[in-house]
């Protein structure tokens, strides 16, 4: 209600914003809304830093579409512009390092923060129910998440880049039944050549986009209505010994700050720490020493450079990625495969079961890079 | 004018949400201006051999990043034209039947001289040097 009028100038703005929301709720109903965001209520205890993490990811995904908006209008997806294009936004363009640096830096803290967004859901047991379906979007963001970084990767046409998309795309071949199929079609054609550039950016910025929006809404929107997931030990205690804040503004203030100082963050790294930009890519070059991808994918190269070439009746890389299909599966389906609390108050197995996974993933990526 | 604790503080958060604002936009703006590609410092174009060419026709020949229309009049003269259009920038051709320049997309004419006779051109085009050595056309800059 517009009832305290601080001064005439104030009290007609005031008048102005309250004749617009008029027609707005007039029209929309918009009341119940606001009224729903005004209850809106975020518990307070020792675990709730985990509740930003999500926040940080929705930020960083921001500032990727707008960082990556920015690249579009310079740079031109084929084989003989792509390389040269990127070069000339990082030299010739003004402020363009400093956008590209800002994208790639980005896109990896991106992945980072989701992966630890995730991992804080698993062990405070976010994802039990009502929360399901808002633990398999998030599953199928991670993927998608992936899939970006994949597709990205190839774009400024180096050598590093090239390779790596040659080896994950041949690994992709790997899978049985479907897996030529799938690589002919990644690759657009036997090869990595031209065509996948093409591909690989039609992906990256349109169908990737679009489908990871639609089920980032649906994520935001089981959010918001089933409210944060407080974990047991909050559940258990009275009423009167919650703490709680509001999440509109206080919450969402916090959130902002710390939007902010990640803000801060990624482009003091993209300052200092300029991505690099490598040498273009020759198809008829022989690969260069250090092929490796990406840290996130780190685990999972290492794990099948690992496995023999042939385990019983099946080859190795063969079984290492159907048991990331089944891992992967075992892991989207978390919420469903609830395990009973030990009676004796030892961890429950799930938590080892997380505590092993992050433990298995930290281990091989260290590895991947020494060795 | 007395300044209340909370005018203050609302003097200091909006001045740095205002500057904030003008350092994250500031790259982005800058970013947007596309940066200046020199242009090519042509001087002169070889267009071919002058006795290929028929009479009362005309070539558009690449002056650098510029289409220059390249006409042999009825008496053997070459005469060349920047070949962008003064009213809208299409690029204009030959019309050996009415022997001048035409800009098909709103009905400009243009004389041999360039000159813009009706239609809607504001301006004549501009005027390059042809000279042919040794039976090679060279379309160059005027002096």
């Amino acid at each position: 209600m517009a009832t305290d009028v601080e001064g005439s100038g104030a009290g007609s703005r005031r008048g102005a914003n309250h004749r617009l929301y008029g027609w707005l709720d007039d029209r929309f109903h918009i009341t119940p809304l606001i009224e729903f965001l005004r209850h809106k209520y975020v518990p307070v205890h020792r675990h709730t830093v985990w509740y930003y993490m999500g926040g940080v990811a929705l930020f960083l995904f921001m500032v990727q579409v707008i960082s990556g908006i920015l690249l579009v209008l310079y740079y031109k997806p084929d084989e003989g512009n792509a390389f040269e294009s990127v070069r000339f936004i990082t030299t010739k363009v003004s402020f363009g390092w400093l956008i590209r640096s800002v994208h790639s830096w980005s896109a990896n803290l991106m992945v980072f923060f989701v992966f630890v967004h995730m991992f804080s859901t698993f062990f405070t047991r976010a994802y039990k129910k009502p929360r399901e379906l808002t633990w398999m979007t998030g599953f199928v963001m991670l993927a998608l998440v992936m899939g970006f970084g994949f597709t990205g990767y190839l774009l400024p046409w180096n050598e590093l880049s090239y390779f790596a998309t040659k080896v994950g795309t041949d690994i992709a071949g790997a899978v049985p039944l479907v897996g030529n199929a799938i690589k002919v079609l990644l690759r657009g054609g036997d090869d990595v050549t031209g065509a996948t550039l093409t591909r690989f950016y039609a992906i990256h910025i349109a169908l990737l986009p679009a489908i990871f929006t639609a089920i980032l809404v649906a994520h935001l929107i089981f959010v918001q209505r089933q409210g944060m997931h407080e974990p047991e030990y909050v559940q258990k205690l009275p009423t009167e010994r919650k703490k709680m804040i509001p999440f509109f503004p206080n919450f969402l203030l916090r959130d902002t700050l710390l939007w902010l100082m990640v803000l801060n963050m990624v482009l003091f790294l993209a300052v200092f720490f300029p991505w690099e930009l490598g040498e273009k890519a020759d198809p008829f070059a022989s690969a260069p020493e250090g092929i490796r991808p990406e840290w996130y994918f780190m685990f999972m190269f290492q794990t099948l450079k690992l496995l023999p070439a042939h385990v019983w009746f099946m080859e190795g890389e063969v079984l290492g990625i159907v048991g990331f299909g089944v891992l992967g599966v075992a892991w989207l389906l978390v919420p469903f495969w609830e395990m009973k609390r030990r009676p004796d108050g030892r961890p429950r197995p799930i938590t080892l079961i997380g505590v092993a996974a992050i433990i298995y993933m930290v281990v091989m990526t260290i590895w991947g890079y020494l060795v | 004018m007395a300044m209340t604790r909370r005018g203050f503080t609302k003097l200091l958060l909006g001045g740095g949400l205002l500057g904030w604002l003008g350092s994250a936009l500031y790259p982005i703006i800058s970013y947007l201006k596309p940066p200046e590609v020199p242009e090519d410092n042509v001087q002169a174009v070889k267009a071919g051999l002058a006795s290929a060419f028929a009479i009362n026709t005309a070539e558009i020949v690449k002056f650098g990043r510029k289409p220059v229309i390249l006409v042999k009049t009825e008496s053997g003269e070459f005469r060349a034209f920047a070949a962008t259009c003064t009213h809208l920038e299409c690029i204009v051709q030959y019309r050996g039947d009415l022997k001048q320049i035409w800009c098909a997309c709103h009905n400009g004419l243009y004389d041999l001289h360039g000159r813009n006779v009706s239609g809607p051109p504001p301006r004549p085009l501009d005027e390059y040097a042809v000279n042919v050595v040794n039976d090679e056309i060279l379309v160059s800059r005027m002096a």
